[in-house]
Order: structure tokens, then C-alpha cells, then sequence
């Protein structure tokens, strides 16, 4: 534990260097408080403010979940049509690729504007930024399967499912883990950027709206609580890691 | 050359591959390969690396498909005697590094629909023989590469298939661990007597082990000779001190370097 706090010691002293940059040059006065707040009245308010930020988390974290496991069982499934269809593969992948180039920020309004302020709008746009780094590292994952193998099954009499089953996905999991992470840290802000399109409640319309009044120690409070949440998320992928995969740790 | 066991020379041999020939483009690998092996035999086949020993395995195995040429089981030449007749042991042991030992060993049982419970109480009684008792709930990486190996060959005989192909089981060991594991070999078949063909490239190891030996030659490989070797049984270190042992290894060599 000592040691696990000893390696995080860089990072949390590059952060306390940022921050009481910030604070003194907040504090300085070179720019009006509503423009420049500093992050001790940033924590000030956003703690006053705590009852609000929590009831606009939750919907946050409900969206980011529900559409990243739309992701996950989405992203497999075409990982697995890809690996068995070359010519699914030849016919998905390059519209894959154009679905990742699509300006999130022009398509989240359209996507409000057809699906409306619900939850549905928020799952798709979680899945849109998230699908493919899953889809992607399931791919790269099972082409790492070793040849021999699935020689070796073949030589047992098993069929290309039961390959697949007990070869190409089981090579492929670390693979996956990587591509999750990736992923991960695209879901909050996908979440928020669909509340920042439009929504009853959330991160990104509460950031909105504390916009428009000019709130801004507020928007920078929310967004220090989707940072955390996007945080405790990567941990967690670490966590269902060494859960899933008990024989890397042998 | 041919001095097979009079009583053997008139069955039907347990294996037998008649006039095989394979190509891949314009590489011809396998030209008129014939060689066969009895029941209860413990066959080589020397060759140089490259010569298509492990094509012939991949024919047999069904990962390939040979140009021309058969291959029979106790003389029937159908794709359905062939189908559950080999059970086959790779070059690297490749056991499955997310399966605990004792599921890798189940895994061909797995493959072949034997459900779990029914697998691992065929296993557990050869755990001791194999040298993995009280292994069994290890992950692979856990294990020496001896131990690896005497798993993949448990996991190979445990299929209790009628003809055991070893693809070079030990080349990737060191020396000594070799030595040791060729002994322990030779003692384990002297019980089991299962009917065995092995590729290696190694003489002295064809030498140990096999009733006979087939030395192909270099690519497209075809048989250039094949020796029978008539020292007794059970065999130890100082077999491969008897002069028979050392003219044997000799007529190989020669018959390698052509």
C-alpha cells in the first residue's frame, strides 16, 4: 500500500504544483473572480453546492454505464462477425472507421433532436465514442491467438466455434483490458457531451446552465467530478482485470 | 534394412502412409512418402529441419490435405478411420496459459464432449506417472519446462487415441532435462507400449526411444533408409554405451548427411 502511495507521489505533487499556480494567480487579481475563479473557491462552492452536483451526477453515471455496456455487448458482437466473415469484415470496418471521424460536438444535437431528452440519445452518443476501440482490440486480440494452438484443437476434431471459444477469446482478453481503458475514458465525456446537447438532468447540462449564469467555479466544479468519475472508472477496469484474468498474476 | 519382427511383417500395420505427396505453390515438400507403423510400435522419423516432417503430421492431423497419396488405419484408407486415430503432441507444449493444469489436461477430453467430472477422473490416475500430482490447480507459467512437457503428453495419451504423433517433444529443452525426459519416456511406454511415431532431429534421441527409425532426405522428402533397431528393452543409459547403439547412431548419421 505504502508503495502503491510512493509511485502516485509524482503525479499528486505535479498536481498540487498546478493547482497552487492557480491559486495564486487567481488570487493576484489580474482577472475578475467570475472569470478566474481559484480552485479553493472552486471547492468551496462546488462543496456547498454538493446536493445539487450529486443529484446531477447520478443521472451522469447511469447514462455512462447503461451506454457503455450497450458498447461492450455491441463492440463484441462485431468483433465477433468480423473475425468469422471476411467479408463482414471487408463490409463493417470502413464504416467503423467513418463513425469514429464524425464531429461529436455537430452530431450530439442532431441526435437529441431524433431521439429526444431521454436516455436513449446518451446511450448511443456513450457507445458511438466508445464502440471501436473495443471492437478493435477484440480483433487485434484474437489475430494474436497462436497458430499452434489452434492446430492443437483442430487435431482434437474441435469445430471453428469451439477455436474461437476456447483459443482465439481467451488470447484475446489483455487485449481487450487495454482497449476498455482506452475506452473508458472517452465514456463520461460522451455522456456529458449529450447532456450538453440537451437534457432533464446531468454533469453536462448542470455545466450549462452554471455557464449561463456565469457561474464558472461551478462549471469547473462539475467538471472536476466528471474527471473523478472517469477516474474511478479507469481504476476500476484494473480491478475487474486481475478479477477476469487470475493467470496473468502467476 | 527392413528387419521388423517376423509376427509384425505379416499384419496389417496400425498405420500406414502410402506414396504421400504434397506441394505448397511450387515448393514440393513431400514426394512418394511411404512408411508405416505396427501396433504397438515406437517409430522415428529423422530427418533435416525443413524436411516436411511436420507437414506430414499437419496430413495426418487433418490441417492439411496431401496432393496424392493415402493414408490407412489398420488398412482402411477412409477419411473416417482417420478421424479420431491420432491423438498429436506439438513442438511447443502449448499449454493453454489461462487453464489451470488440470484443465489443460482435460482439454482434448473436453473437445471430444466428455463432460468435466468424467474428464479429470481419467486424468487423475496418471497424474502420478507424469510426475504432476499435487499440480493440478497450478497455472501453466508455474511449471518447469520438463513439467510442461509430461503435461502435454499426458494431455495427448489421455484421448486414449490408437496412434500418438510427437512432434519433437523435447526440442526446446535444455540438454539435460532431455536426457531426462527421453528415460522417463522410454520407461512410461515400456508400460503403456502405445503405437508412437516421433519426429526428431536428433540421433541419439531416435536411437533411445524407437523400434525403428525412417531418415527422409532433404526437401521434397521422401524415405532414404530406415533402420531397425534390435537393442533390448527396458533401455537405460547404458544402452547407449552397447556398440550396436553406436553403429545404429553411425548408419543414421550417414545416412542424414547423405
Amino acid at each position: 500500500m505504502t508503495s502503491r502511495l510512493l509511485r502516485l507521489a509524482p503525479a499528486l505533487a505535479l498536481v498540487a504544483l498546478i493547482v497552487l499556480a492557480w491559486q495564486l494567480y487567481a488570487d493576484s487579481g489580474r482577472l475578475a473572480e467570475d472569470v478566474l475563479p481559484s480552485p479553493s473557491r472552486v471547492v468551496s462552492q462546488g462543496w456547498e453546492n454538493r446536493g445539487d452536483l450529486w443529484s446531477n451526477t447520478l443521472p451522469t453515471l447511469r447514462a455512462t454505464l447503461i451506454g457503455f455496456g450497450f458498447s461492450l455487448v455491441v463492440g463484441f458482437l462485431l468483433s465477433v462477425a468480423i473475425d468469422f466473415s471476411a467479408i463482414v469484415r471487408r463490409a463493417f470496418m470502413p464504416l467503423l472507421i467513418v463513425s469514429q471521424t464524425l464531429p461529436i460536438i455537430a452530431i450530439a444535437p442532431l441526435v437529441v433532436i431524433w431521439f429526444g431528452f431521454g436516455l436513449a440519445p446518451k446511450i448511443l452518443l456513450v457507445a458511438l465514442v466508445t464502440f471501436f476501440a473495443i471492437t478493435v482490440s477484440f480483433s487485434e486480440g484474437y489475430r494474436a491467438a497462436e497458430p499452434e494452438a489452434e492446430q492443437l484443437l483442430r487435431s482434437m476434431g474441435a469445430s471453428r466455434w469451439r477455436v474461437f471459444r476456447s483459443v482465439r477469446l481467451p488470447t484475446s482478453l489483455p487485449y481487450f483490458f487495454a482497449g476498455l481503458r482506452i475506452s473508458i475514458t472517452y465514456a463520461v465525456v460522451g455522456a456529458i457531451f449529450a447532456e450538453y446537447a440537451g437534457a432533464e438532468s446531468g454533469l453536462g447540462i448542470y455545466m450549462q446552465t452554471a455557464k449561463n449564469s456565469f457561474r464558472t467555479d461551478l462549471v469547473l466544479a462539475a467538471v472536476g467530478v466528471s474527471a473523478l468519475l472517469t477516474l474511478t472508472l479507469f481504476a476500476l477496469t484494473y480491478v475487474v482485470e486481475r478479477i477476469a484474468l487470475p493467470w496473468t498474476r502467476a | 534394412m527392413t528387419a521388423a519382427a517376423p509376427a509384425q511383417a505379416t499384419a496389417t500395420p496400425k498405420l500406414e502412409l502410402r506414396g504421400l505427396a504434397k506441394s505448397f505453390g511450387t515448393l514440393e515438400v513431400l514426394r512418394d512418402l511411404s512408411l508405416h507403423a505396427h501396433a504397438g510400435e515406437f517409430v522415428s522419423i529423422l530427418g533435416p529441419s525443413g524436411s516436411g516432417k511436420s507437414t506430414t503430421f499437419s496430413i495426418l492431423t487433418g490441417g492439411e490435405r496431401a496432393d496424392g497419396g493415402e493414408v490407412s488405419i489398420d488398412g482402411d484408407a477412409s477419411a473416417a478411420a482417420r478421424a479420431g486415430a491420432f491423438a498429436y503432441m506439438p513442438q511447443k507444449d502449448v499449454l493453454l496459459p489461462w487453464r489451470r493444469i488440470v484443465d489443460n489436461l482435460t482439454l482434448g477430453l473436453e473437445v471430444q464432449g466428455v463432460k468435466r467430472a468424467a474428464a479429470r477422473a481419467r486424468v487423475a490416475p496418471l497424474l502420478e506417472t507424469f510426475g504432476l500430482a499435487g499440480f493440478e490447480q497450478h497455472w501453466p507459467a508455474q511449471l518447469s519446462g520438463g513439467m510442461r512437457q509430461r503435461a502435454a503428453l499426458l494431455r495427448t495419451v489421455v484421448q486414449e487415441r490408437p496412434i500418438l504423433l510427437l512432434d519433437e517433444p523435447f526440442g526446446a529443452l535444455d540438454a539435460l532435462t532431455r536426457t531426462q525426459m527421453q528415460r522417463w519416456l522410454e520407461e512410461v511406454w515400456e508400460r503403456y507400449r502405445w503405437t508412437v511415431v516421433l519426429i526428431t532431429h536428433d540421433v541419439r534421441e531416435a536411437v533411445f526411444l524407437s523400434d525403428r527409425v525412417y531418415v527422409l532426405s532433404q526437401r521434397p522428402a521422401t524415405v532414404v533408409t530406415e533402420v531397425a533397431v534390435p537393442l533390448p528393452r527396458p533401455r537405460t543409459l547404458e544402452t547407449l554405451a552397447d556398440p550396436v547403439a553406436g553403429r545404429i547412431e553411425a548408419q543414421l548419421l550417414e545416412a542424414l548427411l547423405g
